[in-house]
């Protein structure tokens, strides 16, 4: 209170000595260089191969070896022969990312704000599956589904499907198969856009006339849209290339993409065309998500 | 504490039964599990003022608030604007919008879809001349298509008024608008949000614990303490009247003197004050008088004058010997003493800086006094240190 009080003298500390600038720099390059020396070992060599893969010779074969003939011709046969399977492969990933985006922002939505002190538990839950095998798990499904199955027997009760309907070798027993197995994929992004939402944005939607509807279609929805469009892409791209459901739980009529080119490489030794199908998979894919990227135009993603 | 039916004495309100144009809240009650946060509270906002609740933080102002927005349900109780009741309607049915104290700005989209959001839901028309008219009161039309990331903390402020007062609500609440701000910024906040208020001409309710910024904004404060309402009037009746301890200490600062009373004389009440007899006007008067009851003696610290021991002071009253200066401040336009009084009490005395006496030193013996009129008579079961400000952190 008294003037007289002065404040005791701050002793700045002695700046500690600045390490040398271009140390620190290859300081950065030091860091990278793991994970760079792992993506050129186990993906670019690889994907060149690939690539080389898909232009050999047709006609060779494993015994004499392969040429490489720069045969563009691959594509165009391997789209000719498989599109039945491509297209059911990227209809069945739709599909399955529609549902999976429905039931996961649900529960996403649920767990942010609606879980309170459950929130950890529900979380530890939602990745629980992921702790033993996906084939594992896609087996046990084979055993839910089978013909004369608890499911199947309420469904026929139900009259929902016929006395001799089946799940089993169906798109719906593929489909759900998908479903099941990217669900996590999709929650967990989107767990993160939506909780981390500012609860008041939601309250002041609601203040300014509009009802719990609009203000989500007007301010959640859209503020959640990173998590979103992560979500849809984790989910979209491994189904879509997914081959264990279909070969698990559905019959050759529901074979997608994968199977096929799991078949031209192990059974049908086959090696060009299963490269040319798996070319074509990828730019199939690449151009939709950055597509689909710039639609929703959240680019920061990429 | 029963200080809320002091309200029924404010002219401009009517009873319980006519018809009133404003903001009413009957016995409005809220708790949480065992704690309650506004208890039984009445409160008549007349149309068009400016009116604040101003209190300490927890002592359920802004929950009174969330209750007229509708983001909180009322316990029991019951809240009317005009005729309508509006107890249960749901947020976006109410003529009511929030100013939030973090602005809840919508950061997806840009100011001008932030002020439209309003009219947008209600399908109003002329939304882009609304919104421009709206943009050029809060002085940010060359702002209207920037993300609120891009603004200022105090634009950000504006941004917010603006998007709540599009909508021309009966009633528009603040909820520590300025909170946020930096103190210069705040100061010439306080005067644009004044100035908007007089020009719209619509009812603001105002929460805050800043009695500085509730005495220069607002028409009418309400003081809210643990619940209830303490005091409400205008700024100047308040600060000068207060009539309660807790008011005293919390608007401002007090001096409380223990005395005995003494009776009446005529519109005076004479109170025994360590020794020294004091008379108070009875109007300022919140006891029942009684003889030989104990008070608190009330007198803010710039109503008090020093003195030399044994220099008369100007002042009607008696003069109190035997004070020792224990402190001095110099803060610039004033100087802030502590005067130790023969009981062991220290008195806050402020002094104005007009160069005409000179400045008092530590341990100088002094004489204190003041004007009685200007003094306060409190009921002494309440405790003198409550609303005291506490700065020690």
């Amino acid at each position: 209170m008294t003037a007289t009080a002065t404040p005791p003298q701050t002793r700045s500390a002695e700046p500690p000595a600045e390490p040398p600038r271009q140390r620190r720099r290859l300081t950065a390059y030091w860091l990278l260089l793991p994970g760079a020396l792992w993506l050129v070992v186990f993906f670019v060599i690889p994907f060149y191969s690939l690539v080389a893969t898909s232009l050999y010779d047709p006609d060779g074969s494993v015994l004499h070896g392969y040429d490489m003939t720069w045969a563009f011709s691959n594509f165009w046969h391997a789209l000719h022969d498989y599109w039945g399977p491509l297209l059911r492969s990227l209809w069945y990933g739709a599909v399955a990312t529609a549902i999976c985006l429905v039931l996961g922002y649900v529960l996403a939505y649920a767990i942010a704000f609606k879980a309170g002190r459950w929130k950890n538990l529900m979380l530890v839950l939602v990745i629980a599956p992921f702790f033993t095998s996906f084939l594992v798990r896609t087996l046990s499904w084979k055993l839910l589904l089978r013909d004369d199955g608890f499911i199947v027997n309420s469904l026929q009760f139900l009259h929902l499907i016929g006395p001799e309907g089946r799940l089993l070798a169906t798109p719906v027993a593929v489909i759900a198969g998908l479903v099941y197995n990217f669900l996590p994929f999709m929650v967990l992004p989107l767990f993160a856009s939506v909780d981390k939402i500012d609860h008041r944005l939601i309250e002041a939607s609601g203040d300014l006339y509009a009802s719990p509807v609009v203000g989500f279609f007007k301010v959640t929805w859209p503020l959640s849209l990173p998590g979103v469009v992560s979500g849809t892409l984790l989910t979209f791209i491994p189904a879509v290339g997914d081959y264990i459901n279909a070969q698990l739980l559905g019959s050759p009529k529901q074979r997608m993409i994968g199977n096929v080119i799991q078949d031209l490489f192990t059974n049908a030794n086959n090696y060009p065309a299963a490269g040319a199908l798996s070319v074509i998979l990828m730019a199939l894919i690449l151009v939709m998500v950055l597509l689909y990227v710039r639609r929703a135009g959240t680019e920061e993603l990429l | 504490m029963s200080q809320v039916a002091e309200r029924t004495a404010q002219p401009a309100q009517t009873g319980d039964g006519g018809s009133f144009d404003g903001l009413r809240l009957r016995s409005l009650t809220k708790q949480f599990a065992a704690f309650t946060a506004v208890d039984s509270l009445d409160l008549d906002v007349p149309s068009g003022s400016f009116f604040a609740l101003l209190g300490p933080s927890g002592c359920g102002k802004t929950t009174t608030l969330r209750m007229v927005a509708g983001l909180e349900t009322p316990t029991s109780g019951s809240m009317h604007l005009g005729d309508r009741d509006i107890t249960w309607d749901k947020p976006y049915r109410r003529p009511v919008n929030t100013v939030f104290q973090n602005y809840a700005l919508f950061p997806h989209l840009d100011i001008f879809e932030n002020v439209a959001f309003g009219l947008r839901r209600r399908r109003g028309k002329d939304v882009e001349k609304q919104v421009g008219d709206m943009l050029e009161l809060v002085e940010l039309d060359s702002q209207a298509r920037k993300k609120p990331a891009q603004l200022s903390g105090g634009q950000q402020q504006r941004v917010a008024l603006a998007r709540a007062l599009i909508n021309r609500p009966e009633v528009l609440l603040l909820d520590e608008p300025l909170g946020a701000l930096d103190l210069k910024l705040r100061r010439s906040m306080q005067i644009e949000i004044k100035r908007i208020q007089t020009e719209v001409g619509l009812t603001f309710v105002h929460v805050t614990h800043d009695q500085e910024e509730a005495m220069t904004m607002a028409d009418t404060i309400a003081v809210m303490n643990a619940g209830v309402i303490e005091q409400m009037g205008a700024p100047g009746d308040l600060y000068e009247n207060p009539r309660t301890t807790f008011v005293a200490n919390f608007l401002g600062q007090s001096n409380l003197i223990e005395g005995t009373l003494k009776g009446r004389d005529g519109d005076q009440v004479v109170v025994d004050m360590q020794g020294t007899l004091a008379t108070v006007p009875a109007s300022r008067a919140h006891v029942d008088v009684v003889d030989n009851n104990p008070v608190w003696l009330g007198i803010r610290p710039e109503k008090v004058l020093l003195g030399e021991s044994g220099d008369a002071i100007d002042a009607p009253g008696n003069s109190i010997p035997g004070g020792v200066v224990t402190d001095v401040s110099f803060v610039g336009v004033s100087t802030q003493y502590l005067v130790r009084m023969p009981w062991g009490q220290e008195l806050q005395v402020f002094e104005q800086n007009t160069g005409r006496r000179r400045l008092f030193r530590q341990g100088e013996p002094v004489e204190v006094s003041w004007r009685p009129e200007y003094a306060f008579l409190l009921d002494h079961s309440q405790d003198a240190s409550a609303g005291v400000e506490d700065d020690a952190s």
